[in-house]
């Protein structure tokens, strides 16, 4: 297992350890993560600094992954032992302290009007409105423009290793939260991720989808191989979707999150396809991503409005924290996308070298 | 692509439950998805569905389209 540092060992020690080296790491997870107003203070002033930590992203990971496949030598039980959950809690909270700061500018761009009297409508519409305005494409994003001209191959199949960790499992994070929507909502949440999982057809589950285009390009196809060497920032974008899926406290964030996400990808997906098909690479690599044009822009729809608006037409209570996921979607991805960009421009970042620290 | 706050992308029609679909020029094209975007601003690349190319392009709201 990667261990970066003292998070990621005491992660290790629950996981794989006996009930007295879980005891031992509870002992020593106040003076690792102190629970101080002050040390969270801290993280939400330097929010970065909390998604580039390589151990802490990668302890975050580590500790979520028992909701998601086995890890080697670890008893699949400790998915709900205590001392998992309250590491785990410790964690999460520095990841939403930073998400909620990175947020924050974007928030305040696309604040909703203080009227508070609005009509569950009036606010469902204010809402979707705001979801457009903060995902207008204002331009090719820079990632996408890099991947379909620029990018060598190497950089290109980096691309692709770093994307390893979310889309082996893509859409599995999201599923957590469809159970916690109410209402008209969670007919076209089902309908989304039912696409996602291939309309019925196992063949076109996304999840294959990437493992196929992995393969043909030559790479593992195993999560585990990856996460040792991908960026904290890119871990912390794959965590911000467990965190908000798995809290029915941060659902609305979810549906937000989930909206922002399907409503920047038919384009970016365009040019990283375009790049596909200049560099010669086998053709499931271009086919993933051309599949993502199609789908995420039926996705985009039914997300804005019958999923984000339709939440927030049920439930109006939860506009504040749809327009915070969305938010936090753009502006933790939008860090990843700007740490790979510099990984690949910055010649000593070479591949395979890890993360950063 | 200026003033946006007066202009508004053509958005794709959603379309559930359609199994085949016929394009412009009356060439039909199965469907594989329980709903799908057809597209409404004549640019796509992958017409009859939508590619979001709409995003990109831009119109005055209330000028001369319907």
């Amino acid at each position: 297992m990667p261990v970066d540092g003292p998070l990621t060992a005491l992660v290790v020690h629950v996981l794989a350890g006996d009930e007295t080296t879980r005891r031992d790491a509870l002992d020593a997870l106040p003076a690792l993560l102190p629970d101080h107003h002050e040390r969270r203070l801290a993280a939400a002033r330097d929010p970065h600094a909390v998604l580039d930590d390589a151990d802490l992203q990668r302890a975050l990971w580590l500790a979520y992954e028992p909701h998601y496949s086995d890890l080697p030598g670890v008893d699949a039980a400790v998915e709900w032992h205590p001392a998992l959950l309250a590491v785990r809690a410790r964690l999460e909270a520095r990841l939403e302290d930073a998400v909620r700061a990175v947020a924050a500018p974007l928030l305040v761009e696309h604040a909703l009007p203080a009227d508070r009297g609005a009509s569950a409508d009036e606010r469902a519409r204010q809402v979707v409105e705001r979801l457009r305005a903060m995902t207008a494409a204002e331009g090719p994003s820079p990632l996408a423009r890099f991947l379909g001209s620029r990018a060598t191959r190497e950089q290109y199949l980096d691309h692709l290793a770093q994307r390893a960790a979310y889309h082996l499992r893509e859409s599995d994070p999201q599923s957590f939260a469809l159970p916690r929507i109410e209402g008209p909502a969670q007919t076209a949440f089902a309908a989304l991720q039912h696409d996602e999982y291939g309309s019925g057809d196992p063949g076109r589950r996304h999840s294959l989808l990437f493992t196929e285009a992995l393969r043909a390009a030559g790479l593992s196809t195993d999560r585990f191989d990856h996460v040792a060497t991908t960026e904290p920032a890119v871990l912390a974008s794959v965590a911000t979707m467990s965190l908000l899926a798995l809290h029915r406290r941060l659902r609305g964030a979810a549906v937000g999150h989930l909206a922002a996400f399907e409503a920047t990808s038919a384009l970016p997906c365009r040019l990283i396809a375009l790049g596909a098909h200049r560099l010669d690479l086998p053709p499931a690599v271009a086919a993933y991503f051309e599949e993502h044009v199609e789908a995420d822009s039926v996705h985009e729809e039914i997300a804005l409005e019958q999923l984000a608006g339709a939440l927030v037409r049920h439930r109006p209570e939860l506009a504040d924290d749809v327009l915070l996921g969305a938010a936090a979607c753009q502006a933790v991805d939008g860090h990843a996308a700007d740490v790979l960009l510099q990984r690949w421009r910055d010649p000593s970042v070479g591949r395979g070298a890890g993360g950063a620290a | 692509m200026t003033a946006e706050d007066d202009r508004a992308p053509i958005r794709p029609t959603l379309v559930r439950g359609a199994s085949i679909v016929a394009d412009t020029d009356g060439q039909l094209h199965r469907v594989t998805r329980p709903v799908v975007a057809l597209c409404a601003c004549g640019r796509s690349r992958i017409a009859p569905w939508c590619d979001s190319t709409h995003k990109l392009l831009h119109r005055r709201a209330g000028a001369d389209d319907a």
